[in-house]
């Protein structure tokens, strides 16, 4: 290149570097490489020149456009790059205000709900099934048949809430979960495994009672069913259920119009201020019902009791869900105090399953 | 139930302390409910001798005493008046607590004297209830003796639960017959009655009513000198908490304690005439021991004489013919009542008697004679006396059960292992006759045990005291070796929805299952058949027949707290009438104020708003989709239940059935609530969303894809406000069935440039082509017939 030419490139590139965005490297692209640019210019001029020193220019002059482009091309990026920088640094927003509020994320499962699919994730295990009845029952159902005598004091113990008579029988509502018992014999020959979770009802109400409140019963009727194997099923149900490896129990003689022998189960527990441990301390918990199936309760079922046999056993599920989570007042878990429900709920995703633990 | 160690004693011959005689109670089914030592309150009290009282220098009431309690002579001051040298009393000394009313007892400067502790009164010990002046023990206590020693407070008191089955548990010979039984030690004979008789006449005794008793007799004792107590017998009473009264009532309430015998005692001279069993007449009075006078109806039994009742029979004597200090001649009745005519008797009454609550458990029918026989020899012995013969009527005794007892029965209904010996050896323990037969035993259970009537109820006597603890652990079998799923669809379902309206940001709440009848009657329920008899307050009177009021309540509650963001759901029974298939599962999503499903309140990025029918409508649908129905299937039909506002609700159906509904509260149902925010409700009824049928095979539809891009057209109408948009889409869509895929609307308007009376709606439509891109004729085609098709419903396009 003369040294014409290569002063024009330096010249080239200081217009360039000098354009401060892309609109002004237009402008000096146009100046030089345009219809009228000086490079073009210079172009038009090869023509006039003799062959020899036409093919000599002509490289020289190409030499200046290549170097003319490359500057171009640099430049041109380094602009992009820097009017990007600017656009970004204008588009700043501030990220430390708050988002949009996670609403769906508020949502709880309540306590006897979430404790009512451990016991029975737990009982279909073993293979219980789930068995429903009526909250509204009649005499026959919740008493009669499960041998309360008429005006026995048994029957003056549950507390009952009674609906106008109809048919001649009386409705009341059902004040315990047996006479789903009663209704599954009915409809199911043995073998018999179920677990009968729901409301129940009794006109009380103080610290420890409400008027409505839930239970879980549980029923065998199977060949070699007996108070050992449900001294087993029992202690397995605590241990799983309060997630300890160990469990101690003791079974003392009760009484039940509809079990006999009728036991009552103490866990051994040690109380720690509100907290409460199982399996350890000197301590013992009454928390549950049972006893071998009534041979006249087998009999109002159809069954007979020389040849059938089956145990029973009844417990609270609200009772087990303060037990297990602390929780302290019966009476919160019917307020619907939303700030309760938060507190002692559990998230929607946290399905009780015997794969990934009872509970997280 | 509640005894002394030594009153258990009295019947038991043992060296057992009492944890031991605690622990045996639980195991046998005794349940102790409570242990009292009344030395605990004592401890530390002491028996003291006033050497001198000198008279207080600086008050008139004082004196100032020199006690010796064993140690060095101690300085007390004490402003009793029985305060004197040579009195024998108790002391406490500083740092004790004073029982009766927790004061710690400190050294101290009474008027300028010091005083180094206090002479106590019984009250203050808590050992009567009242007192006049300090304790005074005999001459020869010893100083320095644990003043519950000295003050015969040493006898710890158990209480027990007695279950309802168990009569005999009621008297503590029964309690100690099943310790003894259990191997803590004998239970003493009774010694054989001795009694004096003369020729003395009792009343005659008629029967009128042979169905209330199962047995009557009665017994004359004349010359019988009455009043109060020998220490022992007031002692026993009083240590059990009951109040002596006199000698003759007093071996009534011993009995009923003691052998679970209840027995009445009436002044022969205050009775006239015949004794007579008979119903009451109906608005007959007595005025009861208990000092209230009870109204009495021909349902209830009595025992009357020729002035009317004197004793309400097996539940309480009457105040005119009672026993006091002035009686001579005593009749002492010993029956046996119907328990199902007593409890009904004392329920209506309300009187809840020792002697109501045992008879209408059981009372042994054999101690008829027995029981009287007993009575009157120690009536005779406190209180002297010659009696009648026995008057014994209307006996009515069931005959011995007997129970073929195979010993098979005890391991098939236990699993426990027992000898033949040790079930026989516990049987006669507790009074049961055994006859040994080839496969166990023929057994006919004591008199006092009528509540044994099977097999079963042996099995329970053997192991209760053989021990609990001696039951095996034997697994459960499993029924298959991977475990499958139990839960009917039904119950999946529910879970599913409950799962789901907590993850759409709803908390679930549990309300009871009655409510305000005013609530029940808004929500289509408060039928009379649903109204509880006896609920615990009028508030929670009617089965509910939705759970919406009391959710709207609740969220109303909340916000009177301050809580007022926040979504309740719930989803539980609801009972619409009383048979069992009327008792459904409503799922039900109530929201209020600015609850949406994004949020509530004011927010820089957006405020939320009111929330309105749609997102009932939104809450409603997702309910349908989360119990596994394809929502788009639901039909909407404007309008809702009378609980909704008639313009701002809607009823889901499928088919004919109505499923749910959903929408605005109607503003005087919920003022009615009581509430003062807007409120929007979604219901459904789970059961009655159709289950899909259970198909053979798991395997999902081939999934059809298009290879060919949809087409979306959009279209502004001019529609009547009276057109509903499931109307014109629904006619969008029938444009081209095969073409049209899709139509949604993405605004509504009305106002400047629509015509009063008209809303413009703009429309979406996409077009899914079937074989080969859509040309720009085909597409104009479905155009045009898209805008006739709106034409028909009474749309126009816009221009």
């Amino acid at each position: 290149m003369t040294h014409d030419l290569a002063t024009l490139l330096i010249q080239a590139q200081n217009e360039m570097s000098q354009a401060a965005d892309e609109a002004a490297l237009e402008l000096v692209r146009v100046a030089w490489v345009g219809k009228k640019g000086h490079i073009t210019e210079l172009l038009k001029t090869l023509g006039t020149l003799p062959p020899e020193e036409r093919r000599e220019q002509g490289a020289a002059i190409n030499q200046l456009k290549v170097g003319f482009d490359e500057a171009y091309q640099q430049r041109k990026a380094i602009l992009k790059a820097s009017a990007l920088d600017e656009k970004l640094a204008r588009e700043t927003v501030d990220v430390t205000r708050p988002a949009w509020p996670n609403a769906l994320a508020q949502g709880r499962i309540h306590p006897v709900s979430q404790v009512t699919e451990e016991i029975t994730a737990i009982f279909a295990d073993l293979g219980f099934a789930v068995a429903e009845g009526p909250d509204i029952e009649t005499d026959h159902y919740n008493f009669t048949a499960l041998n309360f005598p008429e005006a026995h004091p048994a029957r003056e113990m549950h507390d009952t809430f009674f609906l106008p008579s109809e048919d001649g029988e009386r409705r009341l509502l059902r004040t315990h979960t047996s006479p789903v018992q009663i209704r599954t014999m009915e409809a199911k020959k043995p073998p018999i495994r179920v677990i009968i979770p729901g409301r129940t009802y009794r006109c009380d109400s103080d610290q420890t009672h409400t008027p409505m409140f839930h239970q879980v019963e549980g029923l065998v009727i199977e060949e070699g069913a007996n108070l050992g194997q449900l001294r087993w099923v029992l202690e397995e149900f605590c241990k799983a259920f309060f997630e300890v490896p160990q469990v101690e129990m003791r079974f003392r003689p009760s009484f039940f119009p509809f079990t006999e022998p009728s036991l009552e189960v103490d866990i051994r527990c040690r109380r720690e201020g509100g907290d409460i441990r199982f399996g350890e301390g000197d301590d013992w918990l009454e928390i549950l019902g049972c006893g071998m199936v009534h041979p006249n309760v087998l009999k109002n079922g159809g069954l007979d009791p020389d040849h059938v046999q089956g145990y029973a056993w009844g417990m609270g599920i609200d009772r087990l869900a303060m037990l297990k989570y602390g929780l302290p007042d019966l009476r919160a878990f019917f307020e619907g105090d939303v700030r309760w429900l938060r507190h002692y709920g559990f998230l929607p995703f946290d399905i009780p399953s015997l794969v990934t633990g009872l509970s997280s | 139930m509640k005894f002394t160690l030594s009153w258990l004693k009295t019947h038991l011959d043992t060296e057992a302390d009492v944890s031991t005689i605690a622990k045996a109670l639980n195991e046998i089914g005794l349940e102790v409910e409570a242990i009292e030592d009344p030395a605990k309150d004592l401890q530390g009290f002491v028996v003291a001798e006033i050497v001198s009282a000198e008279q207080h220098p600086n008050a008139d009431r004082l004196r100032v005493c020199m006690v010796n309690a064993g140690g060095a002579p101690l300085q007390v001051v004490c402003g009793a008046q029985n305060a004197r040298a040579g009195l024998k009393t108790v002391l406490g000394v500083p740092g004790l607590t004073v029982p009766a009313n927790g004061m710690v007892l400190k050294l101290s400067a009474i008027r300028g004297v010091e005083s180094r502790g206090m002479l106590c009164s019984a009250e203050e010990l808590n050992i009567q209830a009242e007192s006049d002046g300090i304790v005074e023990l005999p001459k020869q206590t010893p100083v320095g003796m644990p003043a519950a020693q000295a003050l015969g407070r040493t006898d710890p008191v158990i209480e027990i639960a007695v279950t309802p089955n168990r009569g005999d548990a009621l008297g503590i010979r029964g309690i100690a017959r099943d310790l003894a039984a259990k191997g803590l030690g004998h239970l003493k004979p009774l010694p054989a009655p001795q009694i004096k008789t003369g020729d003395i006449k009792a009343p005659n005794l008629v029967i009128e009513a042979p169905e209330v008793t199962r047995g009557f007799a009665l017994c004359r004792i004349n010359g019988v000198k009455n009043g109060p107590s020998p220490a022992w017998l007031a002692d026993r009473l009083t240590s059990i908490g009951l109040r002596p009264i006199n000698c003759l009532v007093d071996v009534t309430n011993l009995f009923t304690h003691d052998r679970n015998r209840p027995l009445h005692v009436f002044d022969a001279n205050k009775v006239h005439g015949d004794l007579v069993v008979r119903r009451a007449r109906d608005a007959e009075t007595l005025l009861a021991l208990d000092g209230r006078t009870y109204t009495l109806d021909q349902t209830m039994a009595v025992i009357a004489d020729d002035r009317g009742p004197e004793s309400l029979a097996g539940i309480m004597g009457g105040e005119a013919s009672g026993c006091d200090e002035h009686t001579t001649d005593v009749l002492v009745e010993c029956a046996l009542w119907e328990p199902l005519n007593i409890a009904q008797t004392g329920r209506k009454l309300g009187i809840h008697s020792d002697a109501r609550h045992r008879f209408e458990r059981s009372v042994d029918p054999a101690s008829l004679r027995e029981g009287l026989e007993q009575a009157i020899a120690m009536i005779q012995d406190l209180c002297g006396g010659i009696a009648s013969p026995l008057t014994i009527v209307g006996q009515r005794q069931n005959p011995p059960a007997l129970i073929d007892f195979p010993h098979q029965e005890i391991k098939r209904l236990t699993g426990i292992e027992m000898e033949r010996a040790e079930a026989e050896s516990i049987l006669a323990a507790l009074g049961f006759q055994t006859k040994p037969t080839p496969e166990g035993w023929r057994v006919t259970p004591p008199s006092w045990r009528e509540d044994v009537e099977g097999k079963a109820d042996l099995v329970e006597e053997v192991v209760r005291i053989a021990g609990l603890d001696r039951l095996p652990k034997t697994p459960l079998p499993k029924t298959t070796h991977i475990s499958q799923s139990q839960l009917t669809r039904d119950q999946i379902r529910r879970t599913q929805v409950r799962r789901s309206l907590a993850a759409r940001g709803a908390l679930e709440a549990i309300t009871w299952s009655f409510i305000p009848q005013q609530d029940a009657k808004m929500f289509g329920g408060g039928q009379p058949e649903l109204a509880l008899i006896n609920p615990i307050a009028a508030d929670l009177a009617n089965m509910r027949p939705s759970l919406i009021p009391s959710l709207s309540r609740t969220l109303q509650k909340n916000a009177d707290r301050g809580q007022t963001e926040a979504v309740l759901f719930e989803v539980g029974q609801i009972f619409l009438g009383t048979k069992p298939n009327d008792q459904v599962t409503a799922a039900t999503m109530v929201r209020r104020g600015t609850s949406g499903v994004r949020g509530a309140g004011r927010h820089w990025l957006g405020h939320a708003s009111k929330v309105t029918a749609f997102d009932a409508k939104a809450d409603a649908l997702a309910i349908v989709h989360a119990a596994g129905f394809p929502a788009e299937r639901v039909e909407i039909v404007q309008g809702g239940p009378s609980w909704a506002h008639p313009g701002q609700s809607g009823t889901l159906k499928i088919g004919r059935d109505v499923i749910g509904a959903f929408g605005l509260l109607h503003p005087l149902v919920a003022e009615s609530l009581g509430l003062d925010a807007e409120t929007v409700a979604a219901e459904v009824i789970l059961e009655k969303l159709p289950l899909s049928k259970p198909k053979p095979t798991k395997a999902k539809p081939a999934l059809l894809l298009s290879a060919l891009q949809p087409v979306h057209r959009d279209f502004a109408f001019l529609a009547p406000k009276t057109l509903k948009a499931s109307e014109l889409m629904k006619a969008v869509t029938g444009a081209d069935k095969k073409l049209v895929t899709n139509v949604d609307i993405f605004d509504v308007y009305a106002g400047q440039g629509v015509p009063e009376g008209f809303i413009s709606v703009a429309l979406r439509v996409t077009l899914q082509p079937l074989n080969a891109t859509l040309s720009e004729a085909e597409i104009d085609t479905v155009s045009k017939a898209i805008v006739a098709a709106a034409k028909s419903v009474g749309a126009e396009l816009r221009q």
